[in-house]
């Protein structure tokens, strides 16, 4: 693992520049833990004020000190997008897995219900869940709703790799040897799949928080939990471009922005990496 | 092309068609029963959320709430049994009849939809191919001369537009065009006063309004079939046939378009298709920004004012819209990759 990461400093600039922006939001998410003020209190801190040595980011018209609200909003960001990935990674794996190791009609099964999934434009039925819902929608149901709908393009993936292990000599070996569907698939197959499922980890976190943005903004979800977009979306309710508050909007998009280019960076390095080709190719042909 | 009988190729053909058509089938049930499933087995009743979001203002007689509650339920399709509800559901869906607009009343909702319908098609068609026409020329490109110092820096610009959310870019163009430098107009789909027929004026002000819009569907949209481009012409140049067409001198072109560039289009042409849906979602949001009356800004504003019919209406064209683009693109594929004929 250390050697791994070595490598990847060393020879690959987009990991390099990924690392650092994730380090940094990672550090501004953990500040949260520290924070003087509690999320939720409004008028703490006089308002409007600019960025000053004492409040870095400035304050908010709500009387926020917009420092320590985006340490926690892009906690929450953060938090939503790994609780997302991850719920949709145990799916992805289990449909990807059996589908690519099963064949037949059970393969073709799931995977016309995974094309549809990749078809069908989930913001609008996300609205229509927030319609239904109103202010029962809280964040936990907002992130599996996601998770439901965000496999599907991953678990292709994953078949298509498990296809090709299934045709190599290794798993007829385990086939014979009295392995159980289960056990070939968790211990000989998962292992193999595990690096695909790490970088689409990272693209996925892209993906479900710039939905969970998009939704923010339109106060489409819980606003009273602190996200970079519901930030945005209280800037926006008091007209803080307009005011001449820039720095309510500036610093939670440049936040989320970093927070987006790093981890898209880390997962096209991760690709890059997982690829002999181009792995002998960065790393100069030595290993 | 000259593989096997004609008729065989033609019957393969429909095959195939018929294929990409139980799928388009496939995605308008399963998105409309989705539709069916958040509406009708919710734990919340939305029925009595209204009421009591009409109720809370004052006094209100408990006659009427009683009537208001038939109503509603009438409205929300909640009378009957459950069966009943779910034919009279896909009653109302196929005979596009989501009954009258709450926040427009009395214009039905089918109206609402069909007069948004032209914008949305209209920008999203427009900007979808410009983005994919440009993003592969200069992947392409990209690709092929891998030493060129200004494709290169495209390639990072790409890289680092590309993650970003629709809603980001369009905040910001808004920004730089609303405040910072006011030269382009920023929200609506037209100027207000002009009658909306054919004349020249009305065109020139459509385009001048759909410039910001575009720009930022186009922006991201550029990256992803960019870096996409790149990556799979390196790998097509690393294929035999490459290196034959070079040492048989054809012209450096004529490889890049006709060898490289014909054969690593195909899966993007496949990648359009699953991406048209994530597509829709961000010229949702981007209506939305610049107030451009689409979709998009009908079904945002159609929240906010509680209007169940339309909402639901503008989720189901949107389901009916992204399935028809993706079997029109299906039904293109076997233009390019003639192998479909025969499998």
């Amino acid at each position: 693992m250390a050697v791994l990461l070595r490598n990847l400093l060393r020879h690959s600039p987009e990991f390099r520049i990924g690392a650092v922006l994730i380090a940094l939001v990672l550090l501004l998410a953990m500040l949260a833990s520290v924070s003087p003020y509690p999320p939720d209190i409004v008028y703490v801190v006089p308002p409007d004020l600019p960025p000053s040595p004492t409040y870095w980011f400035g304050t908010t018209s709500r009387g926020q000190d917009v420092f320590w609200q985006l340490s926690f909003a892009i906690r929450n960001t953060l938090l939503f997008g790994c609780t997302v990935a991850l719920t949709s990674r145990v799916i992805a794996l289990t449909v990807g897995l059996i589908s690519g190791y099963k064949g037949g009609w059970i393969d073709r099964a799931l995977m016309s219900v995974n094309d549809t999934l990749i078809v069908i434009p989930l913001l609008p039925i996300l609205v229509l869940f927030y319609f239904v819902m109103r202010d029962q929608i809280s964040w936990l149901m907002l992130a599996l709703i996601m998770a439901c709908f965000g496999w599907a393009y991953d678990a292709r993936l994953i078949r298509s790799v498990v296809m090709s292990l299934r045709a190599r000599e290794f798993t007829q070996t385990c086939l014979f040897s009295g392995m159980s569907t289960r056990q070939i698939l968790t211990e000989e197959h998962l292992p193999y799949v595990l690096p695909i499922v790490f970088s689409t980890t990272m693209n996925n976190m892209v993906w479900s928080i710039g939905l969970e943005v998009t939704l923010a903004v339109l106060g489409f979800t819980d606003i009273d939990t602190p996200t970079i977009g519901g930030m945005i979306y209280w800037a926006n309710q008091h007209a803080a471009m307009v005011a001449g508050v820039w720095w309510w909007i500036a610093f939670p998009t440049l936040a989320v922005v970093m927070a987006f280019i790093g981890l898209f960076l880390l997962a096209v390095s991760a690709n890059a990496y997982i690829d002999p080709r181009s792995r002998l190719w960065t790393t100069g042909g030595g290993s | 092309m000259s593989s096997g009988v004609p008729g065989a190729s033609m019957s393969g053909y429909a095959a195939y068609v018929g294929r990409r058509f139980g799928q388009f089938l496939l995605v308008v049930f399963i998105g409309i029963n989705v539709a069916y499933v958040i509406t009708h087995a919710s734990p919340i009743d939305p029925v009595e959320q209204s009421i009591s979001a009409v109720s809370s203002y004052g006094n209100t007689a408990p006659g009427a709430i009683e009537q208001m509650r038939n109503s509603l339920r009438d409205l929300y399709g909640l009378s009957g049994t459950p069966s009943e509800q779910y034919v009279l559901f896909w009653k109302r869906i196929l005979r596009a009849d989501f009954g009258p607009s709450m926040s427009a009343f009395p214009t039905p909702v089918a109206t609402l939809i069909g007069r948004a319908l032209p914008w949305t098609v209209g920008l999203l068609s427009v900007s979808t191919i410009v983005a994919w026409g440009l993003g592969n020329l200069l992947g392409g490109l990209a690709g092929y001369y891998r030493q060129n110092r200004g494709l290169k820096l495209m390639g990072v610009i790409a890289m680092g537009l590309h993650p970003i959310p629709y809603y980001i870019v369009a905040m910001l163009l808004l920004i730089v065009f609303g405040f910072v430098w006011p030269v382009l107009p920023i929200t609506g789909g037209s100027t207000m006063n002009l009658p909306q027929t054919w004349t020249l004026e009305f065109v020139l002000s459509v385009l001048q309004h759909a410039i910001l819009p575009a720009l930022s569907l186009i922006l991201i949209g550029v990256g992803s079939w960019f870096l996409g481009m790149r990556a799979l012409v390196s790998n097509v140049l690393a294929e035999e046939f490459v290196l034959y067409a070079e040492l048989a001198g054809v012209k450096p072109w004529r490889i890049l378009t006709f060898y490289v560039m014909r054969n690593a289009i195909v899966p993007q042409v496949t990648g359009l298709a699953m991406s048209l849906g994530g597509i829709f979602n961000g010229a949702v949001i981007t209506e939305k920004v610049f107030g451009y009356p689409g979709l998009g800004s009908l079904l945002v504003d159609a929240v906010y004012a509680g209007d169940y019919g339309l909402v639901l209406g503008v989720t189901t064209i949107s389901i009916l819209g992204v399935s028809v683009g993706v079997l029109v693109i299906d039904l293109m594929y076997p233009l390019l990759d003639p192998r479909v004929k025969i499998s």
